[in-house]
């Protein structure tokens, strides 16, 4: 096998690479079945309420009207979806802003846009005062509770021994509360569906992160078996945990089409997307960190309020890290959810650890502020021998490393620790670091694998691939396991033809479609190896099913780790701070391509980048809207922002993971970025911010106390 | 791909116009909302251009009209009679078989991973390599310095200040940034 180019730990070029600088690619959007139409869907102008009527008739009399749907009279579906935000247009009731009342259709798409201007909704709060909403989250809100879990299946309130009292005798202690605003996914491309419904069978190009269970969702909606159902998913234009779940872009397409008995296309107009497809909750956080005066941490508190819509309950899982990181005798992690009026939250590039990392990051190094200790010693320090809340060994555990190897490419030590001493002009420079931490999940898959006589072979497996560079790395995982050349190995992806796949998800897609890639190609192997004779005209086939298999796992702590440095420079002008360099090392298992793996754990650190200088959204009280929904008011990260980034790894071989060695790299790149750059801002300015994003409103004021603002 | 349905007649809301698509003169009878970003995408079945927010804000659209970057979203194609285009498809040599530079650089460098924002950011750091040929000035020119005799000096700086209309959600700007400098040195 070391023998074979282009195997595991290659720095493999992308398969699909050429189709995506050509322009060859297609996403969801871009397919036309003959006869297709468009459809553009219609959101409710009101926070709640209960929609009294529809007026259609403007809609239908424009140019090209297909048809208007609307909850009165749209298709009923066969059974209630799981997911209430897929249950469109079924009653007359609104349970948020943005959610959809009507969909027009028509012949092109000007027509379509303009059929959806021109319907009616008229609502019972119409002409009198709206319905009252609350959509305001705090920590006092009377209807919070403790949910049983949170999201990831997490039981909501851990406690390990008696967390109030060792903190309240800790020599050192930390009580502090950060907030994390509303964010949002923004994959570059906006959730898009073509559906065409011919002869009982349904086929829809979707883009998602799984299409397995939007088939699922769209045969139980519909009434149709799943054999008549197709999704199609082979480029998608990103995700971030949005379009992890189905969406109601697919069902209102579906819908539409069988509706119509015409193909149609509906790509969401960017605006939507805040409303339906998800965010991250904000996040309130309460940490209370006692330690003994070496360091040693006695008591570790992380309290969470967050909020859920009206109809699901979603609990961003921000203290679940706090269960990993650090050993202390005495512990409490707990959340509380406020239902409210607003769009159903739901995942966002690692739900719980992004939002959680950067509370407890930012406290630890509160606290190594007040042991007066080097936040780098304090981390290794505390480096637990087992998952502290569990118990449970660790498959592997390499945040040291990380710490020690970071620290060193950074050159943390030769840095002055005083903060606000080092000034460039008007600037403040400082530099800060913060620990990383994502679960390493696998999911059951199965695959299937063909050797041709020509000696090629054919790798099948409903993956999906949202960027990760999936084709790639499972052609490397199969030309290993098959001991033949890459550019034997032909990989298909991206259909529900295919065998049945997980997601692109909880940084497990890898994980668990390379299982089973990997088992299916062994097998072949050992197949081939026996075959006698030349093989038959089809080729031999095997397929593989991981499902006992991953099933069995024993139970160890299966943790990613790493560690991030930032510098940052701080304009005591403007209050404009900015990140010079960020400087990432990583444990996450055996790197199987680091040409991808380098650009998802780079990209993963600039996402924490915008969340911490300028990624914010508000939810408008009066309105129950969130303000920012558009990538003109809601800012990523642009080129600009973006100076030298830095992704390392240290090598671990962790054999408790499956066959590959692999664990999860599409998140952790995330996780505590955005703890990196605050903590480094505290270091230049000698000011702690305890609330993103890092804006010059904020900053200005707290540099330059003595003066009145300017306006 | 051609279009799927065909073409209304030209009438008040509708209008005949011919554009220079990648060399090839195209005849479209376009309605008069009609973008340019969609007369390519669903129009002609040139879906190369995509379509990220259709308001400007995100790149992802960008074409060249003329030889200069421009959003096709904000763009009407009944304007653009004669004009020339040119889109990702239309920037690789011998139709296709040959990558541009560029494109290549992309490749090398891993430069995108979704790959939607891709084609915008070829195109516009195409247009942004003429400007920056042509003398025009950005907000990282040094303002003290000599008046551009020729071409400004792409720096790392100057790149990130022009390519910062092209967003990229995965966060590959790093590696775009180097796929730039390949091309220029």
């Amino acid at each position: 096998m070391a023998a074979t180019p282009h195997t595991l730990g290659t720095p493999a070029e992308r398969i699909e690479g050429r189709d995506k600088v050509t322009g060859a690619a297609r996403y969801a959007a871009e397919h036309t079945p003959p006869g297709c139409a468009h459809a553009w869907p219609v959101p409710a102008g009101v926070t709640c309420g209960r929609i009294t009527g529809v007026d259609t008739s403007a809609a239908l009399a424009q140019p090209g009207a297909l048809a208007v749907l609307t909850p009165f009279d749209a298709p009923r579906f066969a059974a209630p979806p799981d997911d209430p935000e897929l249950d469109v247009l079924q009653y007359d009731s609104v349970p948020h802003r943005g959610w959809y009342v009507a969909l027009a259709v028509a012949d092109t798409l000007e027509n379509a846009r303009a059929a959806a201007a021109a319907v009616r909704v008229t609502c019972a709060d119409h002409a009198d005062e709206p319905e009252p909403h609350d959509v305001v989250l705090d920590e006092d809100h009377p209807e919070a509770y403790t949910p049983e879990k949170a999201n990831g299946g997490y039981p909501a309130h851990r406690e390990r021994g008696d967390a109030a009292a060792a903190f309240a005798a800790a020599p050192v202690r930390v009580d502090v509360s950060y907030r994390v605003p509303p964010l949002h996914n923004h994959p570059m491309e906006p959730h898009s569906a073509t559906a065409h419904f011919a002869g009982g069978r349904l086929t829809v190009y979707d883009s998602c992160q799984g299409g397995n269970a939007v088939r699922t969702v769209l045969a139980s909606l519909f009434d149709l078996p799943e054999d008549r159902v197709t999704v199609v998913a082979e480029h998608v234009g990103g995700g971030f945990g949005s379009k992890g779940t189905p969406r109601p872009h697919v069902v209102l397409a579906a819908m539409a089409a069988i509706h119509t008995g015409r193909p149609v296309k509906l790509a969401l107009p960017r605006r939507h997307l805040p409303s339906v497809t998800g965010h991250r909750a904000p996040t309130l956080h309460r940490l209370r960190l006692g330690a003994e005066p070496d360091g040693t941490l006695v008591s570790v508190s992380h309290e969470v309020t967050t909020h859920t819509s009206r109809i699901t309950e979603f609990v961003e899982q921000a203290a679940v890290p706090a269960r990993v990181m650090y050993g202390s005798p005495h512990s409490l992690t707990t959340h509380r959810v406020v239902p409210l009026d607003v769009p159903s939250p739901s995942w966002m590039r690692a739900p719980g650890e992004t939002p959680g990392m950067y509370a407890l990051e930012s406290a630890v190094d509160e606290l190594a502020d007040a042991l007066g200790m080097d936040p780098v010693d304090l981390r290794v320090l505390n480096d637990p021998a087992t998952e502290p809340d569990s118990g449970r060994p660790f498959s592997s555990r390499h945040l040291v490393e990380c710490l020690r190897e970071g620290a060193r490419r950074f050159g943390w030590h030769d840095r002055d620790p005083r903060p606000a001493a080092r000034r460039e002009g008007p600037l403040l420079i400082g530099s800060g670091v913060a620990a990383a931490t994502y679960p390493a999940y696998a999911s059951p898959c199965a695959a299937d694998a063909t050797a041709h006589p020509d000696g090629t072979y054919t790798v099948r497996v409903n993956a999906t691939d949202i960027g990760t560079g999936a084709r790639t790395v499972l052609a490397q995982i199969a030309a290993a396991a098959l001991t033949a050349p890459l550019e034997a190995v032909r990989i298909r992806i991206g259909s529900t033809r295919l065998p049945r796949a997980p997601l692109a998800g909880g940084s497990s897609g890898t994980a668990s479609w390379g299982w089973a890639v990997h088992r299916a190609c062994t097998a072949l192997a050992a197949a081939v190896a026996g075959h006698d004779g030349p093989l038959p005209g089809g080729g031999l086939t095997v397929t593989a099913d991981t499902t006992d298999e991953v099933r069995r796992t024993p139970p160890y702590a299966r943790h990613a780790f790493g560690a991030q440095f930032a510098e940052v420079q701080v304009d005591t002008v403007t209050g404009e701070v900015r990140v010079r360099r960020m400087l990432g090392v990583f444990a996450a298992g055996r790197i199987l391509n680091p040409r991808t793996a380098r650009s998802q754990l780079i990209g993963g650190m600039i996402m924490g980048l915008g969340m911490a200088l300028t990624e914010h959204s508000t939810m408008d009280a009066a309105h129950g809207d969130f303000t920012e929904s558009d990538l003109a008011s809601y800012h990523v990260p642009a080129h600009a922002d973006v100076r030298a980034v830095e992704a390392h790894w240290v090598e671990e071989d962790d054999g408790l993971l499956n066959p590959m060695g692999s664990k999860g790299i599409g998140e952790i790149g995330t996780v505590g970025a955005a703890a990196a750059v605050g903590n480094a801002v505290h270091h230049a300015t000698g000011v702690r911010f305890r609330e993103l994003p890092l804006t010059p409103d904020r900053v200005l004021p707290a540099l330059r106390p003595e003066e009145e603002p300017a306006l | 791909m051609q279009p799927t349905t065909p073409p209304p007649p030209p009438d008040a809301y509708h209008s005949e116009v011919t554009l220079r698509v990648n060399g090839t003169p195209r005849a479209l009878t376009v309605d008069h909302r009609t973008t340019l970003l969609d007369a390519l995408r669903e129009g002609l079945g040139l879906t190369g251009a995509k379509k990220g927010c259709d308001h400007g804000q995100c790149g992802a659209c960008t074409v060249l009209v003329d030889g200069r970057r421009a959003n096709a979203c904000l763009l009407l194609a009944v304007a653009l009679d004669g004009c020339d285009i040119t889109t990702v498809e239309g920037v690789a040599k011998d139709g296709g078989d040959r990558l541009h530079p560029l494109q290549q650089a992309f490749l090398d460098r891993d430069a995108f991973q979704c790959g939607y924002c891709t084609p915008g950011q070829l195109c516009s750091a195409l247009g942004m390599l003429a400007e920056a040929a042509a003398g025009h000035p950005s907000l990282a020119t040094d303002p003290d310095a000599p008046p551009a005799q020729g071409a400004v000096p792409l720096t790392p700086d100057e790149i990130r200040e022009r390519m910062s209309g092209n967003l990229c959600r995965c966060g590959a700007y790093p590696h775009i940034v180097q796929a730039v400098e390949d091309v220029i040195r």
